[in-house]
């Protein structure tokens, strides 16, 4: 036999699928403080604007947060696309009849369900975090942006469409690293199975509750410190 | 019992190929799917026309020859059934059958539904083997091997590299079949020696030949004729990662 060249992981399909499930699992565990956190709007103005301003506390934790989603992120998207790339070259033409057996909705629409949520990313961004797509964002006052930005109707909806976006996203992605990783085994394969479907249905009904418990009143607008112009028009 | 056939008709791999329609009368239900086949050719025949091609040999389920997606799932609908043992009593009288080849960049079509799965044994050529001294044969158990490793080992030698996997996979992957070969030898002692350049060398060879990534889809499990399962995938994944781990450049003397 001839010697074995080195390894090139990266390039391999089983690394680039470690790398999905690397940075899959540091998104996911985001998702779960971001929910943590984001739940503490149940506790009033007081709590969550405290926990706001926790947050912004120790710059470089903050930032250093930020560049480690920043670079999951970009590496998830980035390999996402090879990945995809590479099972279009391989099957470059379609069957003119298909029948699924059990590949499950969620797993066949890892591609949609994906873009939809870097979309939301960005939006997301630009609506609570720098308030460029927020009708009436104040700057250090989180729980005021919260309550008037899903005051808006369709605001609303697109958050509640795209956290089941991330359900379905969740519920094959969770589940899919431990495959990836090699964890799964017979003995192991039901208790990844129960934990990621388990967070996952815990994490899209609390952040889905949140907007429609703005829109059905049950978290309210408090009186700013400081009456803003932008309030007038606002219910 | 009447069936009408919509057959994948493409004269060679630089043909554009198309689907094409056949009506096929007179069906007996107790016939196997590729008599069914059988029948219409010679009737192709008689008629003159060029006989549909498909791959067949020992027409029993354990060659791995036959293959083609019957109603858009490779082998046809009966679960753990090969085309060949698939027979037309699974179909009714009237049904309509659309019968392609197992659609693959790595698995060119040589002529309508036969396929090239050359690429199947380029990766057993890789590392789907152990090397051992040749001469006469050893004393039985002298190697001991625990009953389960022997019982997932023979599982996953079942496959019988159909190419079902490949050709179910929305990703065009090899993984079920590749990780079938290196779970087989990672689950003996025989295996042990080469089991990390085993990994390396057949997913290398596996990427080479064009195959997708696994996305974890399932549909190679669900279609595979021998019921390799997804665990293989995992284990080839964990065998792959921890050859790179330990990966060394081989020393002086090296072969």
């Amino acid at each position: 036999m001839t010697a074995i060249a080195a390894p090139r992981f990266l390039q391999s399909t089983v690394g680039k699928k470690v790398v999905m499930a690397v940075t899959g699992i540091i998104l996911f565990g985001f998702t779960i403080v971001h929910m943590l956190g984001n739940l503490q709007i149940y506790l009033g103005p007081a709590k969550f604007n405290a926990y706001a301003h926790f947050l912004k506390s120790v710059p470089s934790l903050l930032w250093g947060t930020r560049a480690i989603l920043f670079i999951s992120v970009l590496l998830h998207v980035v390999t996402a696309v090879q990945l995809t790339a590479l099972a279009g070259a391989a099957r470059p033409r379609a069957y003119s009849f298909r029948r699924w057996r059990s590949a499950s909705y969620a797993s066949r629409t890892m591609m949609l369900s994906g873009p939809l949520l870097a979309l939301f990313v960005v939006y997301h961004l630009l609506h609570f975090t720098t308030g460029q797509a927020h009708p009436h964002f104040i700057k250090q006052d989180a729980y005021w942006n919260f309550v008037t930005g899903f005051k808006v109707v369709w605001t609303a909806v697109a958050y509640v469409v795209c956290m089941l976006a991330l359900g379905l996203h969740l519920i094959h992605g969770a589940y899919s690293a431990s495959q990836s990783l090699g964890l799964r085994t017979a003995r192991t394969a039901p208790v990844f199975k129960l934990v990621a479907y388990a967070i996952t249905i815990v994490l899209v009904a609390a952040n889905i509750s949140m907007p429609i418990a703005v829109q059905a009143g049950v978290i309210k607008l408090h009186v700013p410190t400081e009456v803003p112009p932008v309030v007038v028009g606002v219910r | 019992m009447n069936i009408k056939l919509h057959v994948w008709r493409q004269k060679n791999g630089a043909d554009a190929g198309k689907i094409v329609d056949y009506d096929a009368p007179d069906i007996s239900p107790d016939m196997s799917f590729l008599e069914m086949l059988d029948v219409v050719n010679e009737r192709l025949i008689t008629k003159g026309e060029d006989p549909i091609a498909f791959d067949h040999d020992c027409r029993e389920g354990i060659c791995g020859m036959c293959g083609m997606m019957i109603n858009g799932t490779p082998h046809g609908p009966r679960k753990a059934t090969t085309a060949c043992q698939l027979h037309m009593r699974s179909f009714k009288d009237g049904d309509e059958i659309w019968i392609e080849p197992w659609r693959a960049s790595a698995f060119p079509v040589v002529k309508d539904l036969v396929v090239n799965r050359g690429a199947f044994d380029r990766i057993i050529a890789a590392g789907g083997f152990v090397s051992v001294p040749a001469g006469s044969p050893p004393d039985g158990n002298a190697i001991p091997v625990p009953k389960m490793n022997a019982d997932l080992a023979m599982d996953a030698a079942a496959c019988i590299g159909c190419g079902a996997c490949v050709a179910a996979c929305p990703n065009g992957s090899a993984m079920l079949f590749t990780s079938a070969k290196v779970a087989h030898l990672a689950r003996l002692p025989q295996g042990q020696p080469e089991r990390d350049t085993r990994a390396l060398r057949m997913v290398n060879q596996m990427d080479a030949e064009g195959f997708g990534g696994c996305t974890n889809v399932g549909e190679c499990e669900a279609a595979c004729p021998k019921e390799i399962t997804l665990e293989n995938i995992a284990l080839m994944n964990r065998d792959y990662i921890k050859a790179t781990a330990v990966y060394r450049k081989e020393r002086a003397g090296g072969d």
